[in-house]
């Protein structure tokens, strides 16, 4: 057992096994067994590690109490110092990712344990620890464990024996940004040259260097006068009408909606109710401008701090849906917002 | 959907709670709310503390839309 290296393991309170959105408060817990994906990753070991235990926290509590989900979960590593720590696979799940980048980045700057996780593309956790862990490129859903985590464990195992980790194409995991001297046959002037003519043939090449991309929306400038402003309502938190006319879908939204809210003071129930699937619906059913806080906006109008409530209200769900989708919509909405001189725009998000 | 709806030049605020993610997506203008399931609302308070907290919570956005920035900004 002690020739074994150790390898601790985090997940969420679903992959935990705990419960699904009613658990998503669950604050960190530590369990000295494997659990979830944890049982499958130390099979995958071949026998050179063990996990010795798995860190389960839900995503609502992570997210919304940060600094103290942090102390719990970096207080524990720390005493259990495992060789490895390895949190996930998030696939596309934003709160999930979340947590499992903010984890990894204080595991590996605080405590200066590697650290391999699992991500989609698109998935915001990424940006957060991706310089600084190995985050394992995955599918969107969680469909693609069984090829995400044998390439998490050869990563793992190659760190915790100290192996250095090859390139992220060949290693699987996604480009972490960093530069390394390597030796090849032939020198740099040869290199930039052949690949010049191969662009100049139309043939296919590999950059170096590749350029980062960068897409910055400057803010719009403010609204001069609030009084006199129309004040368009949008949320990705599923609220729709009952029985939601336009069928939006509960996750991976493929369309957004628009509804008439001239004459109303508020979203209430039962009139509307949340068709999101990400998070627990129990206070939202309940009053739905918890969400979309359309009552408010009613009062701030009535009372002359802004001029007017746009007649439309723009709703979809935001979980699980394409970066690619949520473009399209927002180009969607805005140029109908833009065409119908709206002046500025409050968008909610669960 | 925050950004592309920016990019037609109309200010616009995102009010949540994981504010990473909405400083992730490119929103500008940042409200950070209560809880996920409940961003604008409290369902733990009385009526009058939660319609106090709402209102709040709302007149922090529209006076984000009112105040010019020039970087990515949380209005707390």
């Amino acid at each position: 057992m002690s020739d074994k290296y150790k390898v601790l393991y985090y997940v969420n309170q679903f992959f935990g096994q705990v419960g699904g959105e009613d658990k998503a408060g669950m604050a960190p817990e530590y369990r000295g067994e494997k659990i979830g994906p944890a049982l499958g990753f130390e099979g995958l070991l071949n026998k050179n590690g063990e996990v010795v235990g798995t860190i389960i926290c839900g995503d609502n509590y992570f997210n919304e109490n940060k600094e103290k989900a942090l102390d719990f979960i970096l207080g524990t590593i720390k005493d259990i110092a495992p060789d490895v720590f390895v949190a996930g696979p998030a696939f596309n799940a934003g709160r999930y990712g979340v947590a499992c980048g903010e984890i990894s980045k204080a595991v590996a700057e605080k405590l200066n344990i590697p650290v391999v996780t699992g991500m989609y593309m698109e998935n915001p956790g990424l940006d957060i620890c991706k310089e600084v862990a190995y985050v394992v490129r995955t599918s969107d859903s969680a469909g693609g464990m069984r090829k995400a985590l044998p390439i998490m464990a050869q990563i793992a195992d190659k760190l915790a024996k100290g192996i250095e980790v090859g390139p992220p194409e060949e290693e699987g995991y996604i480009p972490r940004g960093m530069r390394k001297t390597i030796f090849v046959e032939k020198r740099g002037s040869q290199r930039a040259v052949e690949m010049l003519l191969a662009r100049l043939k139309g043939q296919p090449f590999t950059t170096e260097m590749p350029m980062p991309v960068f897409d910055i929306v400057e803010p719009a400038p403010a609204i001069k006068d609030l009084s006199k402003a129309t004040i368009a309502l949008c949320t990705s938190g599923g609220i729709v009408p009952e029985g939601n006319p336009d069928h939006i879908q509960s996750a991976s939204a493929q369309k957004w909606g628009k509804y008439d809210i001239a004459g109303r003071d508020a979203l209430n129930a039962p009139d509307f109710y949340t068709t999101h699937g990400g998070y627990d619906p129990v206070y939202a059913n309940e009053i739905p401008d918890r969400v979309a806080p359309l009552d408010i906006l009613r009062e701030f109008e009535k009372e002359g701090y802004i001029g007017k409530v746009y007649d439309f209200f723009y709703t979809t769900t935001g979980t699980g849906t394409s970066v690619s989708k949520a473009k399209e919509f927002g180009t969607q909405i805005g140029a109908e917002l833009k065409a119908a001189g709206v002046d500025g725009v409050i968008l909610t998000s669960t | 959907m925050v950004k592309e709806i920016e990019r037609y030049g109309i200010p616009i605020v995102h009010m949540a709670t994981i504010t990473t993610i909405s400083e992730s997506v490119g929103a500008n203008r940042i409200v950070p709310t209560v809880a996920i399931p409940h961003p604008v609302g409290n369902p733990q308070l009385n009526a009058d503390d939660e319609h106090a907290l709402r209102k709040a919570l709302v007149k922090k956005a529209l006076d984000g839309l009112a105040t010019e920035i020039s970087q990515p900004t949380h209005f707390e």
